[in-house]
């Protein structure tokens, strides 16, 4: 489904990959999971609450073998309380389906799931917003705020005032520009730099701290034969995340989130020191970057010939265990570490972890069910439940249940929790037109040639001037 | 468009005026109340349908995508908030985004040039398998293969079995360095046109997608033209042979005239693929110097989190023009056909 797309993978297309009898047993606490879940949300819900026990949990097992795409039932097994709210949802893959559902009913409201194929639905949204759903999937930064703008949304602050459990880089990423909340986070995944254990340990490499270290530290690698940087760009997107982490940590969240919301100039001298930096790596990648696929730049980075990797967690589902008897240990063997800090008076507190999560329909049928929803799916209940049935994802909620997580996702729970600010990734972070047309076109001509940058950098702010940024 | 427009009407009119050919040639005034009342109805139920579902799916939508090429609009808020900007969108595709359009329409020129070429091994190819050589049948297959799947698939092949820097066929037959055949944007050859401040030319990456496409669009035309061939009379061509006509001559003086139709919709297929490609682009995730028309327009129009419609509708504009006058020729041609 990656293979071709234009766009970063969202996390509820990705996941972590997870060793096989782990998932099994992870199912295992699934039912058991579940069944508990639900019985704290009916004793939660103040009427039905007897007959809202049983029933969520013995529904989890058929809905595992629904095929993908189909529209999920309403949940009539259960005697929910409320009147009927209805739910947008994107998470069309069996897997995902299945978890989902466990999700809202663990909320144990009478919710009615439309399920749309995860690419239509993005492809639509702007058709979909229009007549949606009481609550909808959908993106965490610019991708809600531009539609939060245009006032086609509803403001779920109110539900907010309830969920204590996000950290307030959550809390950031779900606030538009009027400073009132329309999203409400469910999981994510981070992009960090990912490394062999093995092989640091075994040519005594040491994590890099900073940019110096990451430079002495890919010099080395260099002598030692090995590529330093794998680089994939092929759809235009890997390289964003390069893009962003180099920015934020060269001029701060702040500065990058004011660039990417169209209020700072591409030409000015803090975005061209950007390329400089960027130039010098480009020494170290894998050549030909732009038509390499992120799977094809894995693969190479399981063979460890080249040392390090930067692009999401879900870099580990490119080794699948079912097809290959190696995939296991190298998955195993895959680390990951921030990136080195730039410019000490921003260290390292940015990180970069698109959300997903969802939204309020600005007149929903159903306002108070809707509302109820919200809070319900915002709560560790829910994600409890989702967990359960797919491990693969990291819940925001820091009251989540993180026993079944493995190293990578325990990882990625404490570096995000610790994090002062999330960004989304770029293109979730501005236009996404703009992002994919504009600003991935030009780091394609970039990487093709860096001594481009100043044509680049010229053309992007041309072209910036004919967007309108929310 | 303009072309199933007059279809319509010939076919409309052709009922009416044209005698059936069994009937006797009889007045002009007797034709028509051979028709009776039944049959008006169902004619006029016959073209009225196919008319009006025309008209709404494709002159309307025409006719929207024109006016919205002046305006500006989001495609999200309500269309009272459509705002009309005369000639900005297209002022701004021709300088601002001059990056994106002119190298785009170089390729659209470029692939024309090369489908032609295409089509011409596609009727030497179908020239060859018409001669009853043995296995023609696996030959025919192997080459039309390639045309039954889908352009997706077809793009995916390409580039992950073909193309792929690591694994794939190309790259390991090679010797050398591995070939970046996706990626690579540096040109072939450049031209530097004087109002432009970069040079135009056929990159890399596109010469290989080319090749992706010789390997589907031959086969293609190579069906067409057989499936000509079989219905072509094989005494015109013994007559060609006894009056002394090498292969060659028998091919350019007499085959090809007498399959005239064919060559019309096959000179129509080989333009209407070039002008609209965007599946095989697509496959290939677009990279940097494979944009051609067919993706601009799709790409400022289906934008998430708002289209540009207006920009959008801008290119599309512009594809319009360069198609016009090639529908013209083609409807033009057709009615002379079917006077004579």
């Amino acid at each position: 489904m990656t293979n071709h797309s234009q766009k970063s993978p969202s996390p509820s297309e990705v996941g972590f990959a997870l060793t096989s009898p782990m998932s099994r047993r992870n199912l295992l606490v699934a039912a058991a999971g579940v069944t508990g879940v639900t019985v704290l949300a009916a004793c939660g819900s103040d009427d039905d609450s007897s007959d809202a026990t049983n029933a969520p949990a013995t529904t989890v097992a058929p809905a595992a073998t629904e095929p993908a795409g189909t529209e999920a039932a309403p949940t009539t097994a259960a005697a929910p309380s409320g009147d009927e709210v209805t739910f947008g949802s994107n998470y069309s893959d069996p897997k995902d389906s299945a978890a989902i559902k466990a999700a809202v009913e663990a909320t144990g409201l009478n919710v009615k799931i439309n399920t749309v194929d995860h690419n239509t639905y993005q492809e639509n949204f702007n058709t979909y917003v229009q007549q949606p759903d009481d609550v909808m999937c959908w993106f965490a930064g610019y991708r809600m705020r531009a539609f939060a703008g245009k006032g086609v949304v509803g403001d779920v602050s109110d539900v907010w005032a309830g969920l204590p459990d996000f950290s307030e880089g959550f809390k950031n990423a779900s606030t538009a520009l009027d400073g009132k909340q329309y999203f409400v986070p469910f999981y994510f995944y981070p992009w960090a730099i990912h490394y062999r254990k093995s092989l640091f340990a075994d040519k005594g490499y040491e994590i890099p701290k900073t940019w110096d270290e990451l430079i002495a530290l890919c010099d080395k690698m260099k002598a030692d034969g090995i590529t330093p940087f794998a680089g994939a760009n092929d759809g235009g997107w890997p390289q964003m995340g390069m893009f962003d982490m180099l920015n934020m940590r060269t001029n701060g969240y702040d500065f990058h989130i004011s660039l990417m919301g169209g209020k700072e100039s591409w030409t000015d001298d803090k975005v061209k020191k950007v390329f400089e930096s960027w130039t010098t790596l480009l020494g170290y990648y894998q050549p030909d970057a732009n038509g390499r696929t992120w799977q094809d730049a894995a693969t190479a980075f399981g063979k460890k010939e080249t040392g390090m990797y930067l692009l999401g967690t879900f870099v580990t589902s490119n080794f699948d265990p079912a097809t290959d008897p190696t995939a296991q240990e190298t998955i195993d063997d895959i680390d990951f570490f921030a990136f080195p800090e730039i410019d000490p008076q921003y260290g390292q507190d940015a990180v970069e972890a698109p959300i997903d999560g969802f939204m309020l329909a600005k007149s929903p049928k159903n306002p108070d069910g809707a509302k109820a929803l919200l809070a319900g799916l915002g709560g560790a209940a829910a994600i409890d439940a989702y967990i359960a049935v797919n491990p693969a994802v990291v819940a925001a909620n820091s009251k989540a249940n993180t026993a079944g997580y493995n190293a990578l996702q325990q990882k990625s729970a404490e570096l995000v929790g610790a994090a002062k600010f999330i960004s989304q990734f770029l293109d979730r972070d501005t236009d996404p037109d703009f992002a994919s047309n504009v600003v991935g076109k030009g780091f394609s001509d970039f990487i093709a040639d860096p001594t481009q940058v100043d044509t680049v950098l010229s053309t992007i702010e041309e072209q910036k001037q004919t967007y309108t940024f929310e | 468009m303009a072309t199933t427009d007059l279809g319509v009407d010939t076919i409309g009119g052709g009922a009416a005026n044209r005698p059936p050919a069994a009937a006797p040639p009889t007045g002009r005034r007797r034709r028509y109340s051979q028709l009776s009342r039944t049959d008006k109805i169902v004619l006029g139920f016959m073209v009225g349908v196919p008319a009006t579902i025309h008209i709404v799916l494709v002159w309307i939508p025409a006719i929207f995508t024109g006016i919205l090429s002046f305006a500006s609009w989001d495609n999200l808020t309500p269309v009272s908030a459509v705002k009309f900007v005369g000639f900005r969108n297209f002022w701004q595709v021709f300088t601002i985004f001059d990056n994106k359009l002119f190298p785009a329409l170089f390729n659209n020129f470029v692939l024309v040039f090369w489908l032609f070429i295409c089509s011409a091994i596609g009727i030497l190819l179908a020239q060859l398998l018409d001669r009853n050589i043995r296995a023609s049948r696996i030959y025919q297959s192997i080459y039309y293969f390639p045309v039954v799947l889908s352009v997706a698939v077809v793009g995916f092949i390409w580039k992950s079995v073909m193309f792929s820097q690591e694994a794939g066929l190309l790259n390991i037959l090679w010797p050398g360095k591995p070939i970046d055949f996706v990626g690579d944007q540096s040109k072939i050859f450049q031209v530097n046109l004087p109002f432009l401040d970069f040079p135009l030319g056929l990159s890399k990456n596109f010469a290989a997608l080319l090749l992706a496409m010789a390997w589907r669009h031959i086969g293609y035309i190579m069906v067409l033209y057989l499936a000509g061939l079989k219905s072509f009379d094989p005494s015109l061509r013994e007559a060609a042979a006894i009056d002394g006509c090498n292969e060659w001559q028998s091919f350019r003086r007499v085959v090809f005239p007498a399959l005239k139709p064919i060559n019309v919709i096959v000179a129509v297929i080989t333009v209407i693929e070039a002008l609209r490609a965007y599946d095989i682009v697509a496959a290939l995730s677009e990279p940097r110097g494979t944009e051609v028309m067919g993706t601009l327009v799709t790409n400022a129009l289906t934008g998430e989190g708002g289209g540009r419609v207006g920009i959008g509708s801008a290119y599309g504009m512009v594809l319009f023009v360069l198609c016009i006058g090639f529908i013209i020729w083609y409807v033009i041609n057709n009615f002379r056909e079917r006077q004579t």
